[in-house]
C-alpha cells in the first residue's frame, strides 16, 4: 500500500491561503490504513479547519481516492457542496490526489506527503520493500530486493562500506546484500551471485507510466 | 601505456598518493602538493569524496597531466548516470588521462549536500564494463566511437570487509568485468589483509594496499565511526592514546604496515592528509 503521513499544519495553512470554503476528501484504502486520511483523520481535520475559520461544506471518505472514475462518481454525489467550496482539501496520496484534479478543475489542495509503496510490519509501522522498478530479480536474489532495501540499489553485491553485514548508510539496517548471501546459502543456491548483472533498464520506468491490460 | 601499468606489469612496488581538487577555483595548492610527492608513481584524484562537493577531478586530473604528473582518475556511479559517466571517460581520454578507478561512491548521506538525489545507474561493476566496452570503441548503446582510448582500469576494494567471501565475490566480478589493479579501503589489520591477499594473490592482478596516516586516537575513532568501511582496531586506538607523541606512533603503524604490503601485495595507496612531508620515512624499508 502507498504509505502516507499528514503535512504540517503550517504548510496547510499557508497552502489555505485565500481559501475559505472548504471540501473535504478522505481515502478509505491507504490513507485510512495509514492513519493519516481515513474517517477519523477526516473528522479531525474538519474540527481543525474550523479552529482556524475555515468552512466546511461536506465531506466523502472515498473507497479507493486513486480509482479516477469512483471517485468522480462519489464527487458527483457531493455536488452542491464541492460546489459551495473554494477548495477540495485532499487527505490521500499523490495519486488520490489527481484522482480528485482529474475530475474537477476547482482548486485541490494535498493534505498529505506520499512516501512510498510500504509494506506493514505492525500497525503504525511500515517498510519499503519495492521500489516498482519495472524489472523484478526477486527470483534470483533470494526473494530480497537489493534496488530497495540497498541504499545505492547496487546490482552486483555490497559496496565497500558494509561492515559486518551492515549498511553503510545505517549500521542498525542489515546490509540487503549480506541478507541475500545468507538467504541463498540457507538455500544452496548461488542465484544472482552467478552472473554479472547488466545495468538496469530505467525505461521500463519511463514516466508516466501506463499500462493497458487488454494490449 | 601509463607509468602506473608499467611499473605494475614490471613488477615492481607501486606507490601512490591522492589529492582532492579545491573546494572552489584556486587549483595551485593542490597541483603542489601533488608536485611535492617524492617516489610517487601516480597521484589519485578524488571525486566528491564523502560526497563533499569539490570541482570536478577530471579537469584536476587533467591538470596534474599538463604539469607531468601522472594522474589516477577517480569516478564514482554517485553524482552521474551512464551517459555522464561515459561522456567523462571520452573527455579524460582526450586529456591524456589513463588511469581510471572506477567506483560506486560513498552515500550522498555523508556529505555536505545530503538532500542531494544519489544516482547510481550503473554500479562499480558495470562501469568497469562500460570502460571495457568503451575501450573496443563502442558505447554502452553498442554505436561506434570515432577513435579507442586506452585505460588502466583499477578498482576498489575492502579487504577487511566481512563476511569475507560476499566481499571476495565482488571483488572476482570487478576482474571480470576489467579491472587490472586495485586500491583497497585503509587497511588496519595484518591478519585479515594478508587472509585477504592469499585468496587475491591467486587472481594476479595487482593490488595497491591503502595506507592511512593516523595522527591520534580521537582521529582513528572518528574514522570508526565515519568512514565506511574503515576500521581502526583497539589494538592500534590504545597505542595511539598511550603515546606521547601520537603522530610518530601513527608514522610508526603506517611503516608497519608498508612492510606488511612489500611482503604481500604488489604496492602502497598512501593517504597522509596534511602530512606529506612524512611520506618517504614512512615508505623507506627498515
Amino acid at each position: 500500500m502507498i504509505i502516507s503521513s499528514q503535512k504540517k499544519k503550517e504548510e496547510l495553512l499557508a497552502a489555505l491561503d485565500g481559501v475559505e470554503k472548504v471540501f473535504l476528501v478522505g481515502c478509505g484504502a491507504c490513507a485510512t490504513a495509514c492513519k493519516s486520511g481515513g474517517e477519523e483523520e477526516v473528522f479531525q481535520m474538519q474540527e481543525w479547519l474550523d479552529s482556524v475559520d475555515r468552512e466546511v461544506t461536506g465531506s466523502v471518505v472515498i473507497d479507493e481516492t486513486c480509482h479516477i472514475m469512483r471517485a468522480g462518481r462519489d464527487l458527483r454525489h457531493h455536488r452542491q457542496s464541492v460546489e459551495d467550496a473554494d477548495a477540495l482539501l485532499v487527505l490521500s496520496c499523490g495519486a488520490g490526489i489527481q484522482s480528485i484534479s482529474s475530475n474537477n478543475d476547482k482548486r485541490v489542495i494535498g493534505g498529505l506527503d506520499s512516501l512510498f509503496l510500504g509494506n506493514i510490519r505492525r500497525f503504525g509501522q511500515y517498510e519499503e520493500k519495492c521500489s516498482l522498478c519495472g524489472e523484478c530479480i526477486l527470483n534470483e536474489t533470494a526473494g530480497i530486493c537489493p534496488v530497495t532495501n540497498c541504499a545505492k540499489g547496487l546490482l552486483n553485491g555490497p559496496c565497500g562500506g558494509m561492515e559486518e553485514g551492515t549498511c553503510e548508510v545505517d549500521r542498525e539496517i542489515d546490509c540487503a546484500w549480506h541478507l541475500i548471501y545468507e538467504r541463498l546459502k540457507l538455500q544452496k543456491r548461488s542465484g544472482v551471485f552467478a552472473r554479472t548483472v547488466p545495468p538496469k533498464n530505467w525505461d521500463r520506468r519511463g514516466k508516466p507510466g501506463r499500462f493497458n491490460i487488454k494490449k | 601505456m601509463s607509468l602506473l601499468q608499467k611499473e605494475l606489469t614490471a613488477g615492481r612496488f607501486v606507490t601512490t598518493a591522492e589529492i582532492a581538487p579545491p573546494k572552489g577555483v584556486e587549483i595551485q595548492s593542490a597541483l603542489a602538493t601533488a608536485a611535492n610527492f617524492v617516489d610517487v608513481t601516480a597521484v589519485n584524484v578524488t571525486d566528491n569524496q564523502g560526497a563533499n562537493m569539490r570541482m570536478t577531478p577530471l579537469v584536476m586530473a587533467g591538470k596534474l597531466v599538463e604539469a607531468g604528473i601522472e594522474p589516477v582518475l577517480q569516478l564514482t556511479c554517485r553524482d552521474r548516470n551512464r551517459l555522464a559517466l561515459q561522456s567523462d571517460l571520452l573527455g579524460a581520454s582526450a586529456l591524456g588521462i589513463k588511469n581510471i578507478l572506477l567506483l560506486s561512491g560513498d552515500h550522498a548521506r555523508f556529505g555536505d549536500h545530503p538532500e542531494a538525489r544519489s544516482v547510481f545507474d550503473l554500479d562499480s561493476v558495470q562501469l568497469l564494463q562500460a570502460v571495457h566496452n568503451i575501450e573496443q570503441g563502442c558505447d554502452m548503446a553498442g554505436q561506434e566511437l570515432a577513435g579507442q582510448p586506452v585505460f588502466f582500469s583499477g578498482a576498489a576494494v575492502s579487504p577487511e570487509s566481512e563476511p569475507f567471501e560476499l566481499m571476495f565475490q565482488k571483488y572476482r566480478k570487478k576482474i571480470e568485468a576489467g579491472a587490472r589493479f586495485f586500491q583497497t579501503q585503509a587497511v588496519f589489520d595484518p591478519v585479515k589483509f594478508e587472509r585477504f591477499m592469499v585468496e587475491a594473490g591467486q587472481l594476479n592482478v595487482p593490488v595497491l594496499a591503502g595506507i592511512l596516516l593516523l595522527k591520534s586516537a580521537r582521529m582513528a575513532r572518528f574514522l570508526n565511526a565515519n568512514i565506511p568501511g574503515v576500521r581502526v582496531p583497539e589494538s592500534l586506538i590504545d597505542r595511539l592514546e598511550k603515546s606521547t607523541s601520537p603522530l610518530e606512533e601513527g608514522v610508526a603503524i603506517a611503516k608497519e604496515m608498508v612492510a606488511l604490503a612489500r611482503s604481500c601485495c604488489q604496492g602502497v595507496h598512501l593517504m597522509t592528509l596534511g602530512h606529506e612531508e612524512r611520506m618517504p620515512e614512512i615508505l623507506a624499508s627498515s
